[in-house]
């Protein structure tokens, strides 16, 4: 250590050990890193201390320091002469301090570890045998620890309190095994900003309550079951599900988004499941430069689709207008045949749920076919990614002072919820938040500023900064793109301009595909004119609708400006992971068309999608918790999943089926291992050379993240799991290599509006009607009814109230929803959330009109 | 022990003056002069320097120098803030609401002097929940003051403004402590804060704070008005001034009696509070109400001094001054049973010893009680007692042992009958009774 840093460190001894740690320090967390753990419940390494149940007590003496001269008084023998305080002191509480000495092993402390333990359990029902925290339980951990052998407290005497307490559906609280540590609470105020839970009342009668509607409306609910140091809190998924001892967990990774949260399956072989084993629930894997130690709702509680009973089993060979079961030799041999036929004229059409093995192996065999790659997305940008996105070795915890943030067209929390965590708690630190949102949304509470403009207006907005921020000026269209007010505009340059790092994040807000290529473009060039490209902390981060999205760009696959016109004109079309039949009506024409004229259809599917319905051969893919693989995250981290369930028999993996189809058609396919493939994915494609010489191996590094979580001490903190199985790679963007990147203006195109229509705008919404959120029940009272937003003057002005169901005309289809009502965003515009039975792909006309009766109004189901 | 001059009340003047809960009566006998004498004449660290010159000390029960503490106000971080601590709920002590039912202006020209010492434009009295008409009476008398200039902008023609709102609680004891009677005046769960750091760091929205007792701050206008060598003049060196005892329990005349410090148990009890009842001696003195050890009542402890240097001679504090009186007929274990269900049901549960040890005592206390213990019960309840000492949160839930140790300690002849009926704690346990100890 250089004398520099240990200038900066203070040194102190704990049980005999000494610690040298920055100043500031908790106790709590410096015994931790000489691996002494100190008992806590209420404590948390990513919370305020607050000090409140005691059972970090420690004696904690200090030098003392003679009041004359400033220096230590020293004892006979020359060692510094310590005095240790009359009271015991909590070291979650306390910061270090130059020679302080803390001692926790003495007689003194023990006995109040045992009477802190004690207390808490006089209170408590002992119920360990059924509780589900019970084996990976701190109290029980620190009761064996520390605790009494048996109780003086009378059991007669205990109180008696309600145990099934719905805080809304996802979570329970049972009263009597609170033991009001308030880390529930200080984790939705402090962490995640819903403060939807809190205590009630007092003393011994303090409960928790939720006073939201539904209730503990939070995204983030899940987290308070991980860090409740007893079973008080627990989610409707898992409560009574199993044993933890019983589990075997499994690393892997959530698909529901670019994120790519770190997250372990608990797995058992259970008999109820016929002796199968099955997951149990999902939970928090550390990776404190993606999630931390948290994840959403959303990623808990979806994996119930990959045992879905709608999954398909069989290769499915249409034969007489009819899909029939075939085997996987014909339907092989047929789709080979078929492409072979078809070469030059194939459409690979591919979905960003699949892994980059997949959608290697997919690129492969249709570069083989001279097939065109498609990536089934209506963002675009994947490319300027790869060329200026985040700086390898970024990450949000690092971000504060002296980075500004700009969030463009989204509505972060319902796109990828941890991120928007994670720019929330770098504005709490000190970043500069610029939100550019058509409407407010969550984030805004954090902004120093904020950008208003209208629906299409995304790149021209980002480009006036450009403008602003640029001496060679960028030509702006001159109509119809009227962003926010030239000072807004100055004002936000200013804070880009005094920026050391810049992050630019883009979602998918109003925009179908070319308004985010411009969108992308226009972000991009924000970045290379004000130099924010190729470093840590800076950079472009697109938030993708999928989570391999980036991976698929990576490969080459790219989003079709005219979908349906390829479909149309193509002589084989091979679908995988993506159901354009059933989002888009014009999808399912398209493909309908295509197939009157004899093109001939695959489809790679779980279950028998709308799409699949339509082919001529469907092949059964395996879901990704029974394979293993990888997928490229938003911020280009390439991260491994591994399997957590065995196979259901019958369907195969994606890669397997594309090699297996290559093989017919003589590609020399080396072979279909996973970790071979990615081998070949790292020698071919560009960037992804940095994964090394083998890819599986360098992916399943770990090396030590602070705080230390995870381990034998549940009580410090939490269930988190400790990563032992990776952490995954980040990939430099082209910038960070070297390369030039240029400045290319971006195509704007007017608002495709008629005067005085309303626009239909796509808006995305976390808790959809997507083939992966809607077999899980748990969350059907989540999932709204199709609804649109409209601005309270437009609803007005055609007689509309929110009350009523109303009519709506979206693509040449009637549909009833209900309304919402938005007095932020723009007027003139109709918000038609993703995935939820309404086809809105890009901003497109709608009439929207009162139902003619309202009980002839049904409301779609 | 110093005379006074001419009359008998510094605090509980409304007993002499009648009408001095008016406006025009309480400015006739020189109200908000000491308010504009400061305002208009003295620098606010001045005012601060004649406090503390004084020797007042806090009359909430801590006993700290009330100057000293206006004087560490964090002067690089603003605004500051004024929060007058009227959630008397110390039970035994009913002072407070005397001087705010009688002499309320007094204390509101105390709490404006005090905003202006450490420049505060807003202040707060942050009322106990039951005082819910007084606080109704408070908000007329500080919309009278804005009506006659004594509060609002530019007071006096200076640049100095100030507002004061009240505020009053849910009915929770531990809102007196007095960070949690921030978090309460935020609009959070009343719950004391971590501390360090002190509100006059870190108070009220984070600000620099001054907390002062309603009694302390009635002190201040006549301090400014007359100077802190004529306040010096009552009590002793180290405590002086005038003190409201407020006496209860087994006495003739309870009530509110303003005294210097320094007065002897025995005249507070037999000169002013006119003895016990025929045939009862004192057996035991509360002098903090409950929160209070239990000074065993020998002749040497009715002749102590209550000031805040002498009371802890005899093993307990002055605290709030709200002695309680018990007699000889008082079973020191249906007491404790008393004390301790009230620092159950008051226990704000932050902690886990108070919150706890608490319940777990009013049990043990129950049975003791009614005579359904064992001994071992009694070693017991003295056990969990020491367990909770020294770890709570708060000095409340260190208060609640002080009674169960001492009571257990000086009376233990109290703890030894077993099964007596629960129809005897209230009837005489000693012999034959002597007059009382006059």
């Amino acid at each position: 250590m250089s004398d520099v840093t240990s200038e900066k460190l203070v040194t102190l001894t704990i049980d005999g050990k000494v610690v040298k740690v920055p100043p500031g320090t908790l106790i709590v967390d410096a015994a931790k890193r000489v691996g002494i753990d100190i008992p806590v419940f209420c404590y948390h390494p990513k919370m305020e201390p607050v000090g409140m149940c005691r059972m970090c007590l420690v004696d904690i003496g200090r030098p003392v320091i003679d009041r004359a001269t400033g220096q230590p008084v020293l004892n006979p023998d020359g060692s510094p002469k310590v005095q240790f305080g009359p009271k015991l002191e909590t070291a979650c509480t306390t910061p270090v301090s130059e020679g302080m000495v803390v001692i926790g092993m003495s007689d003194k402390v023990q006995a109040a570890r045992k009477e802190i333990v004690e207390f808490i359990l006089t209170s408590h029902p002992l119920d360990c045998p059924i509780c589900d925290k019970g084996g990976e339980c701190p109290l029980q951990n620190l009761t064996m620890e520390f605790g009494p052998g048996e109780s003086r407290f009378l059991y007669d005497e205990k109180m008696h309190l309600a145990k099934h307490v719905p805080l809304g559906e996802l979570i329970y609280l049972d009263r009597e095994r609170c033991i009001q540590c308030g880390r529930c609470v200080r984790f939705q105020d402090e962490i995640v900003d819903d403060p939807v839970i809190g205590f009630y009342h007092r003393g011994r009668s303090l409960e928790i309550v939720t006073f939201s509607d539904p209730g503990f409306d939070s995204y983030f609910s899940g987290n308070t079951t991980d860090i409740c140091p007893v079973g008080a809190l627990t989610t409707a998924d898992f409560r009574f599900g199993a044993r933890p001892w019983e589990l075997k967990a499994t690393a892997s990774i959530c698909p529901q988004c670019p994120v790519g949260c770190n997250i372990v399956y608990n797995v058992r072989r259970e008999a109820r499941s016929q002796g199968r084993i099955v997951i149990k629930r999902a939970m928090p894997r550390q990776n404190e430069a993606v999630n931390e130690i948290w994840m959403c709702d959303k990623g808990r509680f979806t994996y119930h689709y990959t045992e879905s009973p709608q999954r398909l089993t069989q290769p499915l060979i249409r034969k007489a207008g009819e899909l029939q079961p075939a085997s996987w030799e014909e339907a092989l041999d047929l789709v080979a045949s078929r492409l072979r036929a078809s070469a030059g004229s194939l459409l690979a059409l591919a979905g960003g749920r699949l892994s980059n093995e997949d959608i290697f192996n997919f690129q492969q065999l249709s570069s083989h076919m001279l097939g065109k790659n498609v990536l089934y997305t209506s963002m675009a940008g994947g490319d300027l990614i790869a060329q200026v996105g985040l700086g390898k070795g970024s990450n949000f915890s690092d971000m504060g002072k002296g980075t500004t943030l700009l969030v463009v067209a989204s509505d972060l929390e319902e796109e990828a919820p941890i991120w928007w965590l994670r720019v929330k708690q770098a504005a709490d630190r000190g970043a500069t938040l610029i939100v550019a949102n058509p409407r407010s949304t969550k984030l805004d509470r954090y902004a120093a500023q904020i950008l208003r403009y209208p629906y299409g207006a995304e790149a021209a907005t980002v480009l006036a900064l450009v403008n602003a921020l640029s001496a060679k000026r960028l030509a702006l269209p001159a109509k119809g793109q009227a962003g926010p007010a030239a000072a807004e505009v100055k004002r936000a340059a200013d804070a880009i301009a005094a920026a050391e790092n810049l992050v630019v994040i883009y979602g998918s807000e109003g925009l179908g595909l070319s308004g985010s290529q411009a969108l992308a473009q226009a972000c991009a060039n924000l970045l290379i004119v004000t130099n924010h490209t190729g470093r840590p902390n800076n950079g472009l981060l697109a938030v993708w609708q999928r989570a391999n999205d980036q991976g698929a760009w990576d490969m080459g696959f790219r989003p079709a400006v005219d979908l349906a016109a390829v479909m149309s004109t193509s002589a084989c079309i091979y679908i995988a992971a993506c159901d354009p039949a059933g989002d888009q009506p014009a999808y399912a024409q398209a493909l309908s068309e295509a197939s009157s004229q004899g093109a001939f259809l695959v489809v790679q599917e779980l279950a028998l999608t709308e799409t699949a319905k339509m082919a001529d051969v469907v092949l059964p893919v395996q879901a990704y918790t029974e394979r293993e693989g990888t997928l490229t995250s938003g911020e280009r981290r390439v991260q491994r999943y591994y399997p957590a369930v065995l196979p259901i028999p019958g369907p195969k993996p994606d890669y397997e089926i594309f090699a297996q189809v290559g093989q017919r058609l003589g590609m020399d396919w080396e072979s279909a291992a996973p970790a071979r493939i990615m081998m070949q994915v790292a020698a071919k494609v560009p960037g992804y050379q940095e994964l090394g010489v083998n890819p599986y191996r360098s992916l399943s590094e770990v090396w030590e993240q602070y705080p230390i979580i995870g381990r034998s001490d549940l009580y410090y903190g939490g269930t988190t799991y400790e990563n032992t199985q990776g952490l995954g790679i980040q990939l430099s963007p082209a910038a960070q290599r070297g390369e030039v990147v240029s400045l290319t203006l971006p195509q704007l195109s007017a608002a495709p509006s008629a005067e005085g229509e309303l626009l239909a705008v796509p808006i995305t919404i976390l808790y959809d009607r997507g083939a992966t959120v809607l077999p899980s029940e748990l969350l059907h009272q989540r999932i709204p009814q199709p609804f649109v937003i409209m601005h309270p003057s437009d609803a007005q002005r055609q007689g509309l109230s929110t009350n009523q169901a109303l009519q709506i005309r979206l693509e040449g289809l009637e549909y009833t929803v209900g309304l919402r009502l938005d007095a932020s965003m723009p007027a003139g515009f109709v918000l038609v959330p993703r995935s939820l039975g309404l086809p809105i792909e890009q901003p497109v006309s709608i009439q929207v009109r009162q139902p003619v009766a309202r009980e002839s109004a049904p409301v779609v189901k | 022990m110093t005379e006074q001059a001419d009359s008998k009340y510094i605090l509980l003047r409304h007993r002499e003056i009648p009408g001095i809960d008016q406006l025009e009566v309480y400015q006739r006998v020189g109200g908000f002069s000491a308010f504009r004498k400061a305002v208009t004449t003295m620098q606010p660290a001045d005012v601060t320097e004649v406090v503390k010159a004084s020797g007042l000390r806090g009359r909430g029960g801590a006993g700290f120098p009330t100057g000293m503490k206006w004087a560490f106000i964090d002067n690089k971080n603003w605004p500051h803030y004024v929060v007058a601590n009227a959630d008397e709920s110390e039970p035994g002590t009913f002072k407070d609401r005397e001087i705010m039912e009688g002499n309320p202006f007094q204390f509101l020209e105390g709490v404006a002097i005090a905003a202006y010492a450490i420049q505060a434009h807003v202040a707060y009295v942050y009322l106990r929940g039951e005082f819910w008409q007084l606080a109704g009476v408070l908000d007329q008398k500080i919309a009278q003051l804005e009506a006659a200039g004594f509060l609002g902008d530019r007071l006096f023609g200076t640049d100095y403004s100030l507002r004061i709102y009240t505020h009053l609680g849910a009915g929770a004891y531990i809102c007196g402590e007095e960070t949690a009677m921030l978090e309460s005046l935020e609009g959070k769960l009343g719950q004391p804060r971590l501390r360090p750091p002190f509100p006059p760091s870190f108070g009220l929205y984070g600000k620099p704070t001054v907390v002062n007792n309603v009694e302390t701050l009635t002190n201040v206008p006549l301090i400014i008005e007359k100077g802190a060598a004529w306040y010096r003049t009552f009590g002793t060196e180290k405590s002086p001034g005038m003190k409201i005892f407020s006496l209860s329990g087994c006495v003739n005349k309870p009530g509110n009696y303003e005294l210097p410090l320094g007065t002897t148990f025995r005249e507070l009890i037999f000169t002013h509070g006119g003895g016990l009842p025929a045939g009862r001696k004192v057996k035991a003195i509360m002098p903090a109400g409950a929160s209070s050890s239990l000074i065993v009542a020998t002749e040497q402890a009715l002749d102590t001094p209550m000031d805040y240097e002498s009371v802890p001679s005899v093993g307990a504090q002055l605290g709030s001054a709200s002695v309680i009186i018990i007699d000889d007929s008082v079973s020191i274990d249906w007491l404790l049973n008393k004390t301790l269900h009230f620092f159950k049901h008051e226990s704000c549960g932050k902690c886990t010893p108070c919150r706890e040890g608490t319940y777990w005592m009013m049990h043990l206390a129950e049975r003791i009680c009614s005579g359904e213990a064992e001994q071992s019960d009694v070693e017991l309840l003295k056990n969990v007692a020491s367990q909770i000492k020294g770890k709570c949160l708060c000095a409340l839930g260190e208060f609640s042992i002080e009674a169960v140790l001492s009571g257990i300690e000086r009376f233990p002849e109290d703890f030894l009958r077993r099964h007596h009926a629960a129809s005897d704690v209230m009837s005489p346990v000693a012999a034959a009774p002597e007059l009382a100890n006059e």
